[in-house]
């Protein structure tokens, strides 16, 4: 059967299962729009290539299947460049489709020609340029493949317009063991050896720390983590990326750890005989100081990438494999050893939750919104399976720290990359790929005017997503450096407490718009919003422009320099 | 079969190198998502040679010179192991390797003794491979230290010389019994 490279690419892409593409069309991509029309793929047509990227990345992390953005060549590729940036650093299986002028013209410097594939190479996992249409399905089954298996990440597939007009004949894309990749092998089981040296040393541990991250969540070994963590009675902390991945609730857990980590998390694991990192990758942010960090730990480091261990920090027991897999035997390995209850251990961490629980004051009468409040009263009032969605700054770690994660799949945000303006998008992907749930995006104002224009997305393809924007009118984290390494000397941070009327704005974007202003307004937003289910809706809380995140360890600083609130400081 | 040049003192070769040996899919694009690795991950390279490394040009090997001051020898081969198109890393310490490299060397006859430079490349056990009425060029293929020499006396002689060298290709050096069985 003869078709089109474009009908090959819709076909395949069919083939391997997707239900959703977020896009953008353009002069490059023009022939592959067409046969979108006879497609039973979903297309959501964004207002900017960005939140194409943003949404397949929500989409991706919110579901466990690869999210896929299709843009034209030039401007359309440049614009999803920090997505596909974002999606490397986080690990989330992305597969982004680029128009690209034609074979005879690249090199030219031809209209909206861009050396995209040259771009992205080192913020993706590989990248291809189709140079003839018969590559097209065999490409577009790598692609999949190597986006979702071994570490997943963001792949790329660049395609000339004359590749997608001329003709090829069919063949179904082949299935993983057909592909010929004779350089990509993922390990996946964790050599027996080394398993057992890993029981045997938790075993032996007096304060271990089970130190979970993302890759946890990636593999979907939530259940298995719980099962391991029962068995050996050890504290668990879930970093930024694996926030539910163990549950908030469980009398284990001891919270998030790392710069705006609680005080247990992140001492626990500065005092620990033995971090057992799954899936985590001693990120700055959670180590602080690297050469100060958990000196008295040995490491047992549990990951799918070979290359992260000892990347940062040396293990004594290095297991590359998938983390369900790894924690799977590493639990049939324990039944072979004793494990203690770690009573003197338990005491200790309990006697610190007690001391320096994550603190707040709360408003006083007549005195300004605190975001914590509206955290905590959001997830009071919303259903106990929503997916909360967050941008980056303050908003995200009041969020991260004050919301009660017990399910995994339910906090989205931007990890590694830091990326402002991701809630907005990420949480329409989430809602895209979960429609049945509730998704609440957690943004600041600055964020929330980088990419709110999706929210016409939203209205536009009935994706009824919910936004809380924690408007200070500052950009709030940088505020809090310079208030309090800079000298209050604030430079460029403030924003506007008028512009822009966010009412209106979401309003003229065909959303409900809300604002409010003092604690009694709180529960009758959130009620009100979370009974409108048939287009997004918008509350504008206007919080107090003062409030910082505690705990904080300063940049640079040993994780032992925690700086807790200031009530609870010794002093006061 | 030309005689073995003569191998010369080694200190002039950086002391804390080591040899990669990549085997490589000959796809588009690969040596520079090598290249480009080395640079964003901050590792450093002395030299790099790429050549086709099977008959059907399916491969190629890469033969990479790294600093292994600038980053943990492993970390090299790991991030080096997730690029797709790798297919197979040798990793060869100095001592377990043979290694050669090639020089070529333009002299300006002004400056040169004739006799003198012959006598030089004699030495060397470098050859003359091409000449006009104002400039020879000299070839010397031998292992990096043993250029380093030549290229140190060429500099201190003819302050014009023009130099080139390829970067050090590799293989694992062979064991004693495996020379044996080849040479009974």
């Amino acid at each position: 059967m003869k078709i089109t490279g474009a009908q090959a690419l819709i076909k395949s892409l069919e083939a391997l299962g997707t239900e959703v593409i977020f896009g953008y069309p353009g002069g490059a991509i023009l022939p592959v729009y067409d046969p979108i029309i006879d497609s039973t793929i979903r297309h959501v047509l964004v207002r900017h290539e960005q939140g194409a990227g943003h949404m397949a990345e929500g989409y991706a992390q919110a579901t466990g299947r690869p999210g896929v953005a299709m843009v034209t060549s030039g401007p359309g590729a440049t614009n999803i460049v920090t997505p596909i940036a974002n999606a490397y650093m986080d690990s989330t299986p992305l597969v982004v489709i680029t128009g690209q002028v034609a074979t005879g013209s690249i090199g030219t410097d031809a209209f909206q020609e861009c050396d995209i594939t040259g771009i992205t190479m080192g913020i993706t996992k590989h990248n291809w340029l189709i140079k003839d249409a018969s590559e097209i399905p065999r490409v577009i089954a790598e692609a999949f493949h190597v986006a979702t298996t071994g570490r997943p990440g963001p792949v790329l597939v660049d395609v000339p317009k004359d590749v997608s007009q001329s003709e090829m004949e069919w063949y179904d894309p082949p299935m993983p063991e057909a592909l010929d990749l004779p350089g990509y092998h993922p390990q996946v089981t964790g050599n027996r050896d080394l398993i057992a040296q890993a029981a045997s040393l938790m075993a032996q541990a007096e304060q271990p720390v089970l130190y979970v991250g993302g890759g946890v969540l990636k593999a979907r070994a939530s259940e298995a983590l719980v099962q391991l963590a029962e068995a050996i009675h050890a504290p668990v902390v879930t970093t930024l990326m694996a926030r539910g991945a163990f549950p908030d609730t469980h009398p284990q857990c001891l919270g998030m750890p790392g710069m705006h980590g609680n005080y247990t998390a992140v001492t626990a694991m500065q005092k620990s005989d033995l971090l057992i990192s799954l899936g985590a990758r001693f990120d700055d942010r959670i180590t602080g100081k690297i050469d100060a960090f958990a000196p008295n730990a040995k490491i047992i480091h549990v990951d799918i990438d070979p290359a992260e261990l000892g990347k940062v920090r040396r293990p004594d027991v290095g297991i590359s494999g998938d983390c369900r897999v790894v924690i799977e035997e590493l639990i049939m390995a324990c039944q072979k050893e004793t494990f203690s209850t770690l009573e003197s251990w338990w005491t200790q961490l309990n006697e610190w939750q007690a001391r320096f629980p994550v603190h707040y004051e709360e408003s006083q009468d007549g005195g300004m919104l605190k975001p914590q409040t509206i955290i905590e009263m959001l997830a009071a009032n919303s259903p106990d399976d929503t997916i909360v969605v967050s941008g980056v700054g303050q908003h995200q770690m009041w969020a991260s720290l004050h919301w009660t994660f017990d399910y995994p799949y339910t906090w989205i945000n931007s990890g590694g990359a830091g990326t402002m303006g991701f809630a907005v998008p990420a949480a329409i992907g989430v809602k895209a790929g979960r429609p049945e749930r509730t998704v609440w995006a957690i943004d600041g104002d600055g964020c929330f005017q980088m990419t709110a224009q999706e929210l016409v997305t939203a209205r536009s393809e009935g994706i009824p997503v919910k936004v809380a924007i924690l408007n200070n009118s500052y950009l709030g984290m940088v505020r809090q450096w310079q208030e309090m390494f800079y000298e209050e000397r604030y430079s460029e941070v403030y924003l506007s407490s008028d512009l822009p009327n966010y009412v209106m704005w979401a309003e003229s974007m065909g959303c409900v718009g809300i604002r409010v202003d003092t604690p009694e307004e709180v529960l009758p937003a959130i009620e009100k919003a979370n009974s409108i289910n048939d287009r997004p809706v918008v509350i504008d809380f206007r919080i107090d422009a003062s409030e910082k995140v505690f705990p904080m360890v300063p940049s640079g600083s040993s994780n032992d320099e925690i700086v807790v609130h200031p009530s609870q400081q010794e002093g006061n | 079969m030309a005689p073995e040049p003569f191998l010369g003192r080694t200190e002039y070769t950086p002391v804390r190198h080591h040899i990669l040996s990549v085997l490589v899919e000959n796809k588009a694009g690969v040596l520079s998502r090598v290249a480009g690795l080395f640079s964003r991950r901050g590792f450093n390279i002395y030299s790099l040679a790429v050549a086709p490394a099977d008959d059907h040009e399916r491969f190629s090997r890469i033969t990479i010179v790294v600093d292994a001051e600038s980053a943990p020898l492993s970390q090299v081969v790991g991030q080096l192991n997730k690029l797709i198109n790798v297919v197979e890393i040798r990793d060869l310490a100095p001592e377990e390797a043979v290694e050669r490299e090639l020089l070529l060397a333009t002299v300006h006859r002004a400056e040169a003794d004739r006799e003198v430079l012959l006598a030089q490349i004699a030495d060397a056990g470098a050859s003359m491979i091409d000449f006009s009425s104002d400039s020879v060029t000299v070839s010397l293929s031998g292992t990096p230290g043993a250029l380093d020499e030549f290229e140190r006396i060429l500099t201190e002689h003819y302050p014009s010389i023009e130099i080139q060298r390829t970067g050090r290709v590799a293989l694992p050096r062979l064991n004693f019994s495996t020379e044996a069985s080849l040479s009974s």
